[in-house]
């Protein structure tokens, strides 16, 4: 019988060991990690609130990590800088505000750790969700049609309407995005990893 | 051999061989209602498998509707794959290989049932979950926290009737499956708790989620799927030929190597990444030593084999079981390269991870699950397969659909990844370029799910009450074909009446 309490008791050391060594401590040395207070007094990270709080659980719910990263590789290892996804590469700080992590490990559609910076236009954003064919001829993303309401032909487009370039989408004229689509997009400006970390560049 | 059973009256101590059919009959119910809902899920998993493949190269198929959206079915396409297919058919094996081993009737049959019962709805209520928008965004962890009662508790019972029966074994022998076996009961929950604490309920913060996430990840196939897929080849291998195993102290040295390192190896998942340094490199490490207890092991199944490949003509379970411990040592060998920082550097972002898990998932676990039914389900139904046809039909579509499958993901992947590292090649070149090899992916899934849907008839004759069978095992030789049996059947019929 001691024999299975010590294969048991081996059993069970092995994974408190890895979990220990994996989880606990890295999380230990990042209780030392804090925000920054930059030049004009906001913090970095900042918080998520509001519209971007709300479109983070958009992103979460509709399962964008299965193909988008979220992290931005160091110069010299793959190509993520000189593909523009960042200007530096991504550190622990810039995670603080993240729960639960989006990091990803899957590119079939490219990084957005920095898509917010990349495209800061919110009808960009807008045209891109309600049909990736619009603005990237080939994607493979799925259309989220379901965050718009649609102006059909003949209809009075609202003021703040999108037009649809060229004859529109069949007989969608202009689209406006819903209240998930515009928290949606909110969140995907908001992703936006520029501001120079001193620790980035070691 | 089995559907001869007329035991007759022995005094004193039951034979080993009676002892065998009373240790079945006790755990009948439980093992076929687990296995029938491993197969239940297996394929919904291969349906929401496909339906994700087609939207990768149509993204239009199905489209509009937000509960199947892509990122949706893809989740539910995993987490049944890896808990309702994995999960159930391991807890399955487990109970019937602990229950043969110990040579003890099955404990707590009613509340194994129950809990089967109870785990299954889980998943379910898991993937409507995912489907209405409420995954946790924790990958492998998808399940909203609702749905994890009814995963955790069940297990609990399989835990307490696991220890029961080991402690009650006859022998004072412990045979090397049931290391692997006791292992997986106790690492489990513990997996299971620590990554659901430090993730979905926020005991650790930032990317140290990320560590937790991917420890899981890693782990739960390390540590769940690995050891039931290799206890099962220690059993079976042996058994269907008759001969013991290779080296008693070489498999020693594979169970202690692998229960230390492969919890290590997580991190690699992460390489690159927002993270010190050091915690990659300590899943490079655990990846690298990974070799030890993959060669041992290897060693250990190949070498049992020598001189009895002949067998392979003839025993469904030896052809499957032989299939998986090849594929494990060739998956896992793919794997602890894997994990090296110029290999992730290519691959890392790509479909050659996705390629490399179908490898190991498909060409080794679930072979040997396959494998554990074709064993025992003709001993505990006490019938044999109706059709060899359709069992080498669920063969060569195993095997051919994971090749497929695992080659066309990796290749692409590496090309993929090269080009992705190549800044002058457009993004969208690049998918664009991916195109043939996501739609041979979707013929890889066809493929497999021909091959699920030949065992499902199967297995559904073999669990429904009728009046004839075979009266020797099905060999895979034989033209046997449930038809023949249908026919018989009806001929018979008056005689009965």
């Amino acid at each position: 019988m001691s024999r299975t309490f010590v294969l048991a008791f081996g059993i069970l050391l092995t994974i408190l060991s890895s979990v220990t060594g994996l989880v606990i401590i890295p999380n230990w040395q990042f209780q030392a990690l804090k925000p920054v207070v930059k030049a004009d007094g906001r913090r970095y990270p900042e918080a998520y609130f509001g519209d971007s709080a709300k479109g983070r659980g958009v992103y979460i719910s509709q399962g964008c990590i299965y193909c988008h990263t979220q992290q931005v590789r160091m110069k010299g290892y793959g190509a993520d800088i000189r593909r523009g996804w960042g200007t530096r590469r991504s550190v622990p700080r810039d995670y603080l505000e993240d729960r639960p992590h989006q990091l990803g490990t899957m590119r079939t559609g490219p990084d957005l750790a920095s898509i917010g910076a990349r495209q800061p236009s919110e009808s960009w954003h807008a045209l891109h969700l309600y049909d990736p064919q619009l603005t990237s001829a080939g994607s493979v993303m799925p259309r989220y049609n379901y965050f718009f309401d649609e102006v059909k032909r003949g209809q009075m487009p609202p003021a703040d309407a999108i037009r649809l370039p060229g004859n529109g989408r069949g007989d969608v004229t202009h689209i406006l995005p819903n209240e998930r689509g515009r928290q949606l997009i909110a969140y995907l400006k908001r992703l936006n990893q520029s501001f120079p970390l001193p620790e980035a560049n070691q | 051999m089995v559907a001869d059973t007329k035991a007759g009256v022995v005094k004193g101590a039951p034979s080993d061989y009676e002892f065998r059919v009373e240790v079945d009959r006790s755990s009948k119910q439980v093992i076929v209602l687990y296995w029938a809902a491993a197969l239940f899920w297996l394929t919904v998993a291969s349906i929401a498998g496909i339906i994700s493949s087609i939207k990768l190269h149509n993204p239009g198929f199905l489209g509009g509707i937000e509960w199947l959206t892509f990122g949706r079915v893809r989740a539910v396409h995993w987490d049944t794959a890896i808990y309702g297919f994995g999960g159930v058919a391991a807890s399955g094996t487990l109970l019937w290989l602990q229950a043969r081993l110990c040579q003890v009737r099955m404990p707590y049959t009613k509340l194994l049932i129950a809990g089967g019962l109870v785990f299954n709805v889980g998943i379910l209520v898991g993937v409507v979950g995912i489907l209405m928008g409420q995954s946790t965004g924790v990958e492998t962890l998808e399940f909203p926290l609702y749905a994890m009662p009814f995963l955790v508790v069940p297990y609990v019972f399989i835990v307490i009737a696991n220890f029961t029966m080991y402690f009650k074994k006859k022998s004072s022998h412990t045979y090397v499956s049931q290391w692997y076996l006791m292992a997986v009961t106790v690492w489990f929950p513990v997996l299971v708790l620590s990554a659901e604490a430090c993730t979905n309920l926020g005991a650790v913060d930032g990317v140290a989620q990320a560590i937790a996430n991917w420890w899981y990840g890693h782990n739960v196939v390390g540590l769940f799927a690995t050891p039931t897929g290799i206890a099962a080849a220690y059993y079976l291998i042996p058994k269907v030929i008759g001969k013991p195993i290779h080296s008693y102290h070489l498999s020693l040295l594979g169970f202690w190597s692998n229960a230390i390192f492969y919890n290590w190896a997580g991190t690699h998942h992460l390489t690159g990444g927002p993270l010190p340094a050091w915690t990659i490199t300590l899943g490079v490490v655990g990846s690298m030593m990974m070799f030890i207890p993959v060669i041992t092991i290897g060693i250990n199944h190949h070498m049992t084999m020598l001189g009895s490949f002949h067998l392979l003509k003839t025993s469904p379970t030896l052809r499957f079981a032989v299939m998986g411990s090849m594929l494990y040592t060739v998956s896992s060998f793919q794997g602890a390269l894997e994990a090296l920082r110029s290999h992730q550097e290519i691959t890392h972002f790509t479909h050659y991870t996705i390629g490399h898990v179908h490898l190991g998932m498909y060409g080794f676990f679930a072979p040997l699950m396959f494998a554990m039914m074709y064993y025992a389900m003709p001993r505990l139904m006490n019938r044999e397969w109706s059709s060899a046809r359709l069992i080498r039909i669920h063969f060569w579509c195993t095997l051919v659909g994971t090749l497929l499958y695992g080659g066309a993901m990796c290749y692409a992947g590496i090309r993929q990844g090269m080009m992705m590292n190549d800044p002058s090649i457009p993004f969208l070149n690049i998918v664009q370029w991916t195109i043939p090899f996501l739609m041979s992916r979707t013929l890889a899934g066809l493929i497999l799910l021909s091959g699920t849907v030949a065992f499902l008839i199967n297995f559904v004759r073999i669990v429904t009450p009728h009046k004839l069978t075979w009266a020797t095992p099905t060999m895979l030789d034989s033209d046997r074909d449930w038809k023949q049996i249908l026919e018989a059947e009806k001929e018979a019929k008056p005689q009965h009446e």
